[in-house]
């Protein structure tokens, strides 16, 4: 009897209390377009992976809102010789699993990040040896001097040696290995945040780390983590109030959630660029009713396609003002971002001039690739770049399609299958040299650079500035290299840049959060009223 | 009657291997897995040595029979896009969707057979008309549109139930269930009434025709002439009599509701195999997509097969022929 008035008020008590902790309890309910498939820190470098890893993981560096690099499990960096950095690490930061870290945890992996199953081998790609000096000290060595050897120290996260050598997650985990990987499923890192429990299409759960080297400045106690992947669905999850945050939202939807009362959509600039890209490198158009020529190889026509372009329309009605036309293949604000270039002007007559002096007075005929569900409202922008250079008499066949489609004929692997085509590209180390050595520069599959230069644009002085800028020390010396590539590929018309698109994030009032212009949702700047 | 069987179990493989035939040849039409398994800065090296791995370099007929010879031995491969072994995977879904169909099928049923009735009954009733007109609606919107429009009224406007997922689900043995929770329960209704509401209106209209015309016949005149109340005539005798066909196709429908569950859950963000699917077809999950066709192919190959069975145990006829058959 007396035992069972204790159970009852026992009861009682822990109902009390089950009614009072969520009162307290802030819990962070955040929706995004896609799942998170897998929380391996060096299996996928993609954005939304690596943003959503860094809320777990950590690197040496992180970023600022503004993007700034920072200490995070470094707490110093220096060149000491050209090709010697000494980096001082952070004491007594452990991993969520307790497992403290030190140089060791370093060492594996820089090793493992650059290993062949890995996707981060560029991120550490100029590193020859990481040589431990102390526990809390180690050197990293590279082929040769490397200006921005940290820059993408962020995203490289540090995964616990001891830890993984205990769960069997030495290799990191792919999907040709045919088994299941430890690190698929589970996480162990030195953030903000650690992993709970996972269901990929379904509630991801993660809490605080209360053992967080750093002093927290969220207010959060959970986060529930749950892909939604219709468009409309996950609006209205938002204006239900059922979560905090959905991103990414349509821009046709933005007065909407601004309306509802409750609600308001958050916009701003991203750093990935929208651009045109021309086939240069073949002989022939494959889909034009031009033979024996490529007029794609003449700057005039390159010119004359650029100019026929009214970016003003395209950001007033495609994008609804939700776009910053750009002059330049990266986004202002990036290292060596070229601020005196601007557009050549829309100028439909200029374009049929240019078009006539090439010897195409009655234009040509080309087909133009573009995806349509990668990018904001990528296919309605195809659509209106057809309007416009059909205007100055370039026939364009459209072919939009969806994204694996697209990138299969496109890329290297479908043989560079196009003759014009709209691409988007961030460069992850916030450096013109990512943008120069991916997209600008010859390529060339020997070294890996050029790869994604896909319509072939090939200019031996920019090949060789890229190098340097490579190997430049000198900051100012530096940023004259770049503003010189800048300006040759935009006197050749390499490429035809259109904008930046903006981020839309739909999220619930009393919801205090940043939004970075690299689209990382960072968990740890998150305060709710 | 083994025989029987046996020929049919047969027949059941063909279908099932022509089946994975068929779609793995699709594959070459839903693009290429590596770009969504790689990032944007992953050199062609690299993209090249994982498609040499995965043996996406292997002519058409390598890949097939690599797949047939494993799939008999249970094994599945490994899904790209959720690095873990496909069975695994399905198996964890699978609930998810058969309570989803279950519960979509059983609303059909009762509610279907109810209104098929009351308005085979009331035909010129001002109800009767009105469930005619919203049927003929739910017939002929699209169940992407139901969805959204049910999303919109329950969870945006009302805020009465959830607008995506499942709520909470208690782990029974490997077995996640929605149904012991209430959270659950309340994520069911929107999802089961969209997956339902098609066959509902089939369900229905079978009905009230099926009684329209048992209600003509003579045994339900005589019946009247005996001065039996309505209810026994109607429930009785007339229903019981439309039931038959009803079951049947009640039966072969429960297939499709599962095969076509792949909207419904798309819209509600429900984590059954459906949504796995649409994922891996975004994901050009190649393993996933065979493995789940193969699985429903299976699905209406041993649904029919019941049916059939049914049908040689419910109706003599079938037996008497065999053997009489076999006797001359």
């Amino acid at each position: 009897m007396r035992l069972g008035r204790a159970l009852v008020s026992s009861v009682a008590l822990g109902i009390v209390l089950a009614f009072t902790a969520p009162a307290e309890a802030k819990t962070l309910r955040y929706a995004f377009q896609s799942s998170i498939n897998s929380f391996d820190p060096h299996a996928l470098n993609e954005t939304f992976t690596l943003g959503f890893h860094g809320n777990i993981y950590e690197g040496l560096t992180r970023r600022t809102p503004d993007l700034e690099i920072e200490p995070a499990l470094a707490v110093s960096w220096e060149m000491v010789e050209p090709t010697r950095w000494r980096v001082k690490l952070r004491e007594g930061v452990t991993f969520h699993s307790g497992h403290p870290f030190t140089a060791d945890d370093v060492i594996f992996s820089f090793e493992r990040a650059s290993s062949d199953a890995s996707d981060m081998n560029g991120k550490v790609g100029s590193i020859v040896e990481v040589v431990k000096v102390d526990d809390h000290t180690v050197d990293f060595i590279t082929g040769a001097p490397d200006a921005i050897l940290h820059a993408e120290w962020d995203t490289w996260y540090i995964m616990s040696k001891p830890w993984a050598e205990e769960v069997g997650a030495l290799d990191v985990a792919s999907v040709a290995a045919d088994r299941e990987h430890h690190t698929t499923r589970n996480a162990n890192g030195t953030g903000p945040f650690r992993l709970v429990s996972y269901d990929p299409d379904g509630q991801t759960i993660l809490e605080p780390f209360e053992d967080w080297w750093d002093e927290p400045e969220h207010n959060l106690s959970r986060v529930v983590f749950q892909p939604i992947t219709q468009t409309s669905t996950r609006v209205a999850a938002l204006l239900s109030g059922e979560v905090d945050v959905a991103e990414p939202i349509p821009l046709q939807d933005i007065d909407r959630i601004n309306e509802n009362p409750g609600t308001k959509a958050l916009t701003g600039p991203e750093l990935r660029t929208i651009f045109l890209g021309m086939d240069q490198w073949r002989d022939e158009l494959t889909y034009s009713n031009i033979k024996g020529k490529n007029p794609l190889q003449d700057q005039r026509v390159r010119q004359a396609m650029y100019q026929a372009i009214d970016i003003e329309a395209i950001h007033r009605v495609v994008m609804r003002g939700q776009s910053l036309p750009s002059a330049a293949m990266l986004a202002p604000g990036l290292v060596g971002f070229p601020e005196d270039l601007e557009r050549y002007p829309h100028d439909p007559d200029a374009a049929r001039a240019l078009l006539e002096e090439a010897g195409y007075p009655d234009g040509f005929s080309l087909r133009m690739n573009c995806p349509n569900d990668r990018y904001v409202n990528d296919e309605a922008i195809c659509e209106a770049v057809v309007a416009m250079l059909a205007r100055v008499g370039i026939e364009v066949d459209l072919l939009a399609e969806t994204r694996s489609l697209y990138f299969a004929k496109v890329l290297a692997q479908g043989g560079y299958d196009t003759d014009f085509y709209l691409l988007g590209w961030t460069p992850s180390s916030f450096d013109s040299h990512n943008v120069l050595y991916n997209l600008v520069a010859t390529r060339d599959p020997e070294r890996g650079r050029g790869t994604t230069n896909l319509g072939g644009y090939s200019n031996s002085r920019v090949d060789e500035l890229t190098d340097l800028i490579q190997t430049a020390t000198d900051q100012e010396e530096r940023l004259a290299l770049i503003q010189e590539a800048w300006q040759i590929l935009h006197d050749d018309v390499g490429y035809i840049p259109l904008h930046q698109q903006a981020l839309a994030w739909g999220v619930r009032d009393g919801v205090n959060l940043v939004q970075r212009a690299d689209n990382q949702f960072v968990w740890r700047h998150v305060r709710i009223d | 009657m083994l025989a029987f069987i046996v020929r049919r179990v047969l027949q059941s493989i063909i279908v099932m291997l022509v089946v994975a035939l068929v779609s793995f040849s699709l594959f070459n039409f839903v693009g290429d897995p590596i770009n969504n398994m790689v990032g944007q800065e992953t050199t062609q090296q690299q993209r090249e040595q994982l498609r040499e791995e995965l043996g996406l370099n292997d002519p058409f007929a390598v890949q097939f029979a690599r797949f047939v010879g494993n799939a008999v031995q249970g094994n599945f491969g490994i899904s790209y896009r959720l690095a873990r072994p496909v069975d695994v995977v399905i198996a964890e879904r699978l609930p998810a969707t058969l309570e989803l169909a279950f519960v979509s099928a059983l609303f059909a049923l009762v509610v279907g057979v109810a209104t098929g009735v009351y308005t085979a009954l009331n035909r010129s009733g001002i109800i009767s008309r009105v469930i005619m007109t919203i049927s003929l609606i739910g017939v002929s919107l699209p169940t992407f549109l139901i969805g959204i429009l049910l999303i919109w009224v329950f969870a945006v406007q009302l805020q009465w139930l959830p607008s995506f997922g499942r709520g909470d689900v208690v782990d029974l043995g490997g077995w996640r269930t929605g149904f012991l929770t209430s959270s659950g329960l309340k994520a069911l209704i929107l999802p089961a009434i969209t997956l339902g509401l098609f066959q509902l209106t089939l369900i229905m209209r079978l009905v009230r025709a099926e009684m329209l015309e048992v209600l003509r016949t003579d045994y339900i005149k005589f019946a009247r002439a005996r001065g039996l109340p309505d209810r026994a005539i109607n429930f009785g005798h007339a229903l019981k009599n439309t039931l038959v066909p009803v079951i049947t196709i009640t039966g072969l429908q429960l297939g499709s509701i599962i095969a076509f569950s792949i909207i419904t859950e798309t819209v509600f963000q429900w984590p059954g195999v459906g949504l796995l699917f649409i994922n891996a077809i975004q994901f050009v999950d190649i393993p996933l997509m065979a493995a789940y066709l193969v699985l429903i192919a299976l699905f209406f190959v041993v649904i029919n097969l019941l049916v059939d069975l049914l049908y040689y145990a419910v109706d003599p006829r079938l037996r008497f022929d065999a053997s009489t058959a076999r006797g001359h």
